[in-house]
């Protein structure tokens, strides 16, 4: 082993209950080296790092076999508190901030700087004075290094999403003995012009002699950072290899472990047109925090498969939401010329729409409730159907047969894995969450579908499965879908046309074989075509 | 790592399969049920009288259990434990001093007293749903105060009510209704009495049990309808019932209103078969038992249903009536069964909360 070697994880191996989840695993990270972790839902990269923070989860079932070796000492870590004793820090994906705590006391927190005071000459350390100047001092610094102008004495409640996020890395890049940092899929929540400053802080730390562990889904981001790249699958390092001999798709294939294929969609017998619209909004705003819309006008064409992009935050979550009557909207929608009442959902739903949501388990599903259950209840309420005959509608009884009958069929159709249509849903994998999503959806026997984020938080196979079951849906049975998604490779896989929203408002439509250039430029506000749609 | 890979490969041994239908079967219906033993046999040992104590607590099973059933819609629709449960009670106590006052005897005077007690349930259900709807997330907290403040409010209006039939107010001063009114001459045990018959000594309350479980069956239907089930859906996940078209706030007022419904015609239930209306600050009370019986039947803030209703209410009656005579045989004098059933009721309250999942 060099001497330059900082970390090194030796002969890894973990096993729940029988199952192994990770099978000598060998993972080496330099001084000054940026190391991508790539690999699958499920591949064990969680475990992996649980292991190197001694999570408490990981003792409690047995511990693992192999060696973490710091500078060329076997060390035992134990406990999180002595991971971070070791220099080895963390950026969560979830922000672990206290809102209502200025920046630099979330940033000091648990390590303020106190000078002594009378009192706590006799009571002890807790006591002492906060030298207020000296923390700020320092948190400043900290924000520096990551070039970051925001006045440290704000409170982080009421901060963009992304600024949050790099509060949280200058307090693990404050920490003075930090030499190793963890990033667990930090930009998943970031819009992407914050993500490529992420990723340059990355730059710049790993530049200052910074380890850098860089866990995530999102393969460019890989390619742009890393100096050395693994990929693990079920459990196994199946390739290691650095950014020269990398590109997208044999990455992607590496992780996914099968040939990733891209097969022309499906011509249909007439295309869609503006003389047959589905859906008219005109002046559409949604008051949906975060996802502001303020006042869109859009025509949808009957049979087509829309695109909604956009950056995060610009509102493209919102036109969905609003129209679907989650969120408070005003403004004129009509579908096939009639009126659907903002602020309703029965309304909309009534229209023939049907939605699945970007929230899935707050919005979409029963997570204690069945798949039929979850499958059939808004059909029965909207559309009274799987019920038995009664003479008050409110008082029909569920009809059980009509509602296997449905969810088998489903359950065949989507192929969704699962031990029988009894089982609860919070027991089910994200992907097979979302195509009970789907199912609920389609149980409407809906002519437009809304669909949001379809593929967030599900792996690889399962994605390229929704974006299938979406594009069938829309061929074979000509119902109209509006699909928003971040991922604007995505849209591009499966819309007629997209629409980008830039700061509430649609900013242009291009159709899908766009140039990459047109569509970055129109997600940073500047429409290069002069008529729109 | 999720649970998947949890107990593949290793075969599961006898010892699992017990540990698992044990901790299916829930560590406080396991004690209770436990404790519920040993008093049987104690009582064996002690050589007292079975059969009276089992037709004892039959009779307390059929008295409670629509109380109990009181506490599952209000659960059912997100609105928590009905601590606001003596608001239904009142309601019921209305309708049979109404019933009472005009000294209709028998079934008719027992369906009277339903029936007069229905329409103010409804209103007072709906009061209290509104107050509901504006403390969301407090309900519980909430309700208990309102349960206490009605009870107190009433109580000045038992004093004041307009009535004069001289068996019902108070002898000395000629107005005011009396603690306890009587129903020995209209209709009390009328439904205990019906059909009832004695099997190997023990006697069964047939009408009693009948109309619990007919009650058990009318809610085990409803929660099966389209309304039944969107009532569930807005408890379960508020933001899945809204998006599927449901209105949830009428949803959790209907709840309300149900379990109030249910509470007066519980108490009624009640009375017939204690043989006394209980006014003033008897229904103070009245929702702890209820709440304790449904949580032993191993429901929770996200989880109940009529067979929670149903174990928890055979359990924690039989344990009351059982735990009063065994005890007091064995400690002479004391009144440790009454303390134990206060240290019951209310741990089994805060156990449950206790577990309960934020939402």
């Amino acid at each position: 082993m060099s001497a330059s070697t900082f970390l090194t994880l030796k002969n890894i191996s973990k096993s729940y209950s029988g199952a192994h989840v990770l099978k000598n695993v060998n993972l080496s990270v330099k001084a000054g080296e940026i190391h991508s972790l790539l690999g699958e839902n499920g591949a064990g990269k969680s475990t992996l790092m649980n292991i190197l923070f001694g999570m408490p989860v990981i003792h409690e079932t047995g511990g693992f076999e192999g060696e973490i070796i710091l500078d060329g000492e076997t060390v035992a870590i134990t406990s999180p508190r002595e991971a971070m004793d070791l220099g080895i820090g963390m950026v969560h994906q979830e922000f672990m901030l206290l809102p209502g705590f200025t920046i630099t006391e979330n940033i000091k927190l648990n390590r303020e700087i106190t000078t002594e005071n009378p009192i706590s000459k006799i009571l002890g350390r807790s006591l002492e004075t906060l030298d207020e100047e000296a923390m700020a001092t320092d948190a400043r610094a900290a924000l520096q290094k990551l070039s970051l102008t925001v006045d440290e004495s704000l409170p982080v409640a009421g901060l963009p999403v992304g600024y949050m996020q790099f509060v949280e890395i200058a307090r693990e890049i404050d920490k003075k003995n930090v030499r190793f940092l963890v990033f667990d899929e930090p930009t998943a929540v970031l819009t992407e012009g914050e993500a490529k400053r992420l990723l340059d802080v990355m730059k710049r730390l790993s530049a200052e002699g910074i380890g850098i562990l860089f866990i995530t889904h999102r393969l460019d981001e890989v390619l742009e950072v890393s100096d050395t790249i693994t990929i693990l699958r079920d459990g196994e390092v199946v390739h290691q290899l650095t950014r020269k001999e990398a590109n997208v798709e044999l990455l992607a294939e590496l992780m996914v472990g099968r040939k990733i294929e891209r097969p022309a969609l499906p011509r249909r017998k007439t295309e869609p047109t503006d003389e047959d619209p589905i859906l008219t909004i005109r002046d559409l705003q949604v008051k949906m925090p975060g996802e502001l819309v303020k006042g869109i006008s859009l025509q949808v064409r009957r049979g087509e498969i829309l695109g909604i992009g956009g950056l995060a935050g610009h509102g493209k979550l919102g036109i969905a939401n609003g129209v679907m009557g989650l969120y408070p909207a005003t403004g004129e929608v009509r579908k096939d010329d009639k009126p659907v009442s903002l602020g309703s959902s029965k309304s909309a739903l009534e229209r023939g729409m049907a939605f699945v949501s970007e929230d899935r388990r707050g919005v979409g599903l029963l997570l204690t409730e069945s798949i039929e259950m979850n499958i059939v209840l808004t059909a029965m309420q909207i559309q009274n159907k799987f019920l038995r005959p009664g003479f008050l509608p409110a008082l029909r009884l569920e009809d059980r047969k009509a509602i296997r009958r449905q969810a088998l069929k489903f359950i065949e159709e989507l192929d969704i894995r699962c031990a029988g249509p009894a089982q609860p849903v919070q027991r089910l994998s994200g992907g097979n969450q979302q195509k009970v999503c789907l199912a609920r959806a389609f149980a409407l026997e809906p002519d437009l579908l809304w669909v949001s984020e379809p593929t967030r938080g599900i792996d690889i196979g399962a994605k390229q499965l929704v974006l299938d079951l979406l594009v069938k849906f829309n061929r074979e049975r000509g119902v109209t879908v509006i699909m928003t998604s971040s991922e604007l490779a995505e849209l591009r896989k499966i819309c007629d046309r997209i629409a980008i929203v830039y700061e509430g408002k649609i900013i242009g439509i291009l159709p899908s074989d766009a140039s990459d250039l047109e569509f970055g430029l129109l997600m940073a506000g500047k429409n290069t075509r002069k008529e729109v749609g | 790592m999720p649970s998947p890979h949890r107990g593949l490969g290793v075969p599961a041994g006898w010892t699992d399969r017990i540990k698992k239908s044990l901790s299916g079967f829930g560590l406080p219906r396991l004690i209770i049920s436990g404790f519920l033993l040993l008093l049987f046999i104690l009582a064996l040992m002690m050589k007292m009288d079975l059969k009276i104590l089992i037709s004892d607590s039959l009779v307390r099973i059929g008295m409670n259990g629509i109380l109990v059933l009181a506490m599952l819609p209000s659960l059912r629709c997100g609105a928590g434990l009905n601590f606001g449960l003596p608001v239904g009670v009142i309601c019921g106590l209305l309708g049979g001093v109404i019933s009472l006052n005009w000294n209709i005897t028998g079934f008719a005077g027992f369906f009277t007293a339903i029936a007069f007690s229905i329409p103010p349930a409804i209103i007072a259900g709906y009061l209290y749903a509104l107050l509901l709807e504006r403390v969301k997330g407090q309900e519980m907290m909430v309700g208990t105060y309102v349960g206490f403040s009605v009870v107190a409010g009433m109580c000045i209006f038992w004093l004041m009510a307009p009535i004069n039939n001289p068996a019902l107010i108070f002898a000395i001063g000629g107005k005011g209704l009396r603690y306890t009114l009587t129903l020995s001459d209209t209709y009390a045990k009328i439904l205990n009495n019906f059909l009832a018959f004695s099997l190997l000594g023990v006697t069964i309350p047939t009408g009693l049990l009948l109309f619990f479980l007919l009650f058990c069956f009318l809610m085990y239907l409803f929660f099966r309808s389209k309304i039944g089930l969107a009532m569930t859906v807005t408890g379960a996940n508020q933001m899945y019932a809204v998006s599927s078209g449901i209105n949830v706030r009428n949803m959790r007022i209907s709840g309300v209103i149900l379990s109030t419904i249910l509470a007066a015609i519980g108490i009624i239930v009640y009375s017939q078969s204690y043989g006394f209306l209980q006014l003033y600050t008897a229904p103070l009370y009245a929702a702890f038992p209820a709440m304790a019986a449904i949580l032993i039947g191993g429901a929770s803030l996200a989880r109940a249903s009529i067979s929670h209703v149903l174990i928890g209410t055979i359990l924690f009656q039989t344990l009351l009536t059982i735990a009063l005579p065994v005890t007091q045989t064995i400690l002479q004098g004391s009144d440790i069964s009454e303390i134990a059933r206060i240290i019951i009721s209310n741990g089994m309250i805060i156990y449950a909360l206790t577990r309960a999942e934020r939402r």
